[in-house]
């Protein structure tokens, strides 16, 4: 009840803050809206040409879907959760001038770079609903549900943040450690290749089951392009790693957040 | 008649780590040749202060004695390594005025973002912006970025913001320094008519004559220790003779 009032106090804080970074962000260039859409597209473009001719063109996931729409689908989540969670591991860090100064809730920052990064995965949206359109991919209500692995996205990068951001304060070193990991990241999620490929193998499907982003990317591929529902198993997996995230987060985070101002 | 703030056996441990281990493998290292041993630093030693509703206490104490440290810890910015702070009502730190002030920005952006940074809402802040504007004389330079700002004028603005709600406990580091005669005249003002409301005020100043005029009691501060408490007159006196 009192965190609650204490949020409530500052969202405007919170608000604020989300505000400036998008008034940076978009504001500041006109071409930021655009280059938000425009990103994500080259780069398909880049990667659809280079895999269409190891692949030779072929159909990828689990119905007649065409390369590009298969890995913007999956890029698109990748690139969320990347942002947001490297974007958040510094915040706390950068905000010690202010921490030191007044009191503010100190998860305000990992929550607000991930809000962020909300924003502009909103904006890449446009991204995906031009190249589905552009693709002849019909539409079905089932793609309304759209919302559902995002959302559950965010929880599970909220959670990894806070506790990302709290190791950061002790220990600077991790953000060039993320930085490879998120690399590896996304070639062990099958985001650039079909995840047919790994069927034959055991051990594979026994990692990518262990791995939290293929929960997300799968789940938003099944409602946005196989027209598919996840079965229960699969929601309550998805639902569980981002409630368990959060909870890992918010744990550390709150049992470190005293010592911050000894180490900044 | 209760208390506004109870502060007891309240130490504060820094770590002075000579050479910041920051990495991991500095950590590792270290931890293996069982060298992690930071050079612990007592800002302050079992404190005991209780500050009643409606007091208005000073403290005093020579650089670095850990009077801002103290003040920190009670409105929450600092958590205490031992003991604890119990306070009755709600704070208004004028610790560090301006906090998170963006000089690029204007003067009228910063009063919305630093209001924020305290904790106040849009809707308050609009109620209040006309009477912040008019606290800081500043009405032309309203729109024009804080960089272009002497810092006299930025200490009015981060002054105006900070006093603008009436919190049942204030407390004041040093900041009656800032500006001109004029505005220190109108800042001094300012906080008499908070206290003149029942407010609680913690003040901190390097000015004997202030510490005496305002305060009820005085805590002298001395390495992190309490040297004494007593009446405004009696430790002021013998702490301007103790050369
Ligand atoms: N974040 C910190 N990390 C390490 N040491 C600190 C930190 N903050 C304060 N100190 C140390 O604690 C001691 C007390 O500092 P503090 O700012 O409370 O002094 P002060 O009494 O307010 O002095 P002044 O009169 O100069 O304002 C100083 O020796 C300072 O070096
Ligand atoms: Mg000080």
């Amino acid at each position: 009840m009192k965190y609650f009032q204490t949020f409530l106090k500052y969202r405007y804080l919170l608000s604020n803050l989300i505000g400036r970074d998008i008034k940076v962000k978009y504001r500041r260039s006109v071409l930021g809206i655009l280059w938000s859409v425009l990103n994500p597209l080259l780069m398909m473009v880049v990667i659809s040409t280079v895999f269409s001719v190891l692949f030779k063109g072929g159909k990828f996931g689990e119905t007649n879907i065409p390369f590009h729409v298969y890995y913007l689908t999956g890029a698109t989540v990748y690139n969320f959760i990347s942002e947001a969670t490297s974007t958040s591991m510094m915040s706390v860090f950068t905000a010690a001038p202010l921490i030191k100064k007044v009191y503010i809730p100190k998860y305000i920052f990992p929550l607000e770079k991930c809000l962020f990064a909300f924003v502009n995965l909103l904006f890449s949206l446009i991204a995906v609903v031009i190249v589905l359109l552009a693709s002849g991919i019909k539409f079905t209500f089932t793609m309304l549900l759209f919302p559902i692995p995002l959302l559950l996205a965010l929880v599970f990068s909220i959670g990894l943040s806070m506790l990302l951001s709290a190791l950061t304060v002790f220990f600077r070193d991790i953000v060039h450690i993320y930085g490879v990991f998120l690399t590896a990241w996304l070639y062990a999620t099958p985001i650039i290749y079909p995840i047919t490929l790994l069927e034959g193998n055991k051990k594979l499907m026994l990692i990518m089951h262990l791995n939290p982003m293929y929960y997300f990317v799968e789940f938003f591929r099944k409602v946005v392009i196989y027209n598919t529902l996840p079965n229960w198993q699969f929601t309550l997996v998805t639902v569980g790693v981002s409630l368990l995230m959060l909870v890992i987060g918010i744990l550390v985070f709150r049992q470190k957040q005293d010592k911050f101002v000894l180490y900044m | 008649m209760s208390n506004a703030v109870e502060i007891s056996n309240v130490s504060m441990r820094f770590n002075m780590a000579k050479e910041k281990v920051d990495s991991i493998k500095e950590y590792l290292i270290k931890f293996f040749k069982r060298q992690l041993l930071f050079e612990e630093f007592m800002a302050l030693s079992d404190i005991n202060i209780t500050v009643q509703k409606g007091e208005v206490f000073g403290l005093i104490g020579l650089n670095g004695c850990g009077k801002s440290t103290l003040l920190k810890i009670i409105s929450g910015i600092y958590k205490p390594s031992t003991g604890t702070v119990k306070v009755n009502g709600t704070i208004a730190p004028l610790i560090e005025l301006g906090a998170g002030f963006d000089m690029d920005l204007t003067a009228r952006e910063n009063i919305y973002l630093n209001g924020s940074v305290l904790g106040y809402s849009k809707q308050y802040i609009e109620e209040k912006f006309d009477e912040i504007v008019d606290f800081t004389e500043l009405h032309q330079f309203i729109d024009v970025p804080m960089k272009n700002f002497s810092s006299g004028m930025v200490a009015r603005v981060g002054f105006a913001i900070a006093t603008i709600t009436k919190p049942d406990i204030l407390i004041v580091d040093e900041i009656l320094a800032v500006g001109d005669f004029l505005f220190q005249e109108k800042c001094e003002k300012r906080i008499n008519e908070l206290m003149s409301g029942g407010t609680t005020v913690i003040i901190v100043s390097h000015s004997i004559d202030q510490i005496k005029r305002l305060c009820d009691r005085v805590a002298w501060i001395e390495k992190g220790k309490i040297k004494m408490i007593g009446a405004a007159e009696e430790v002021c006196d013998l702490y301007t003779s103790a050369k």
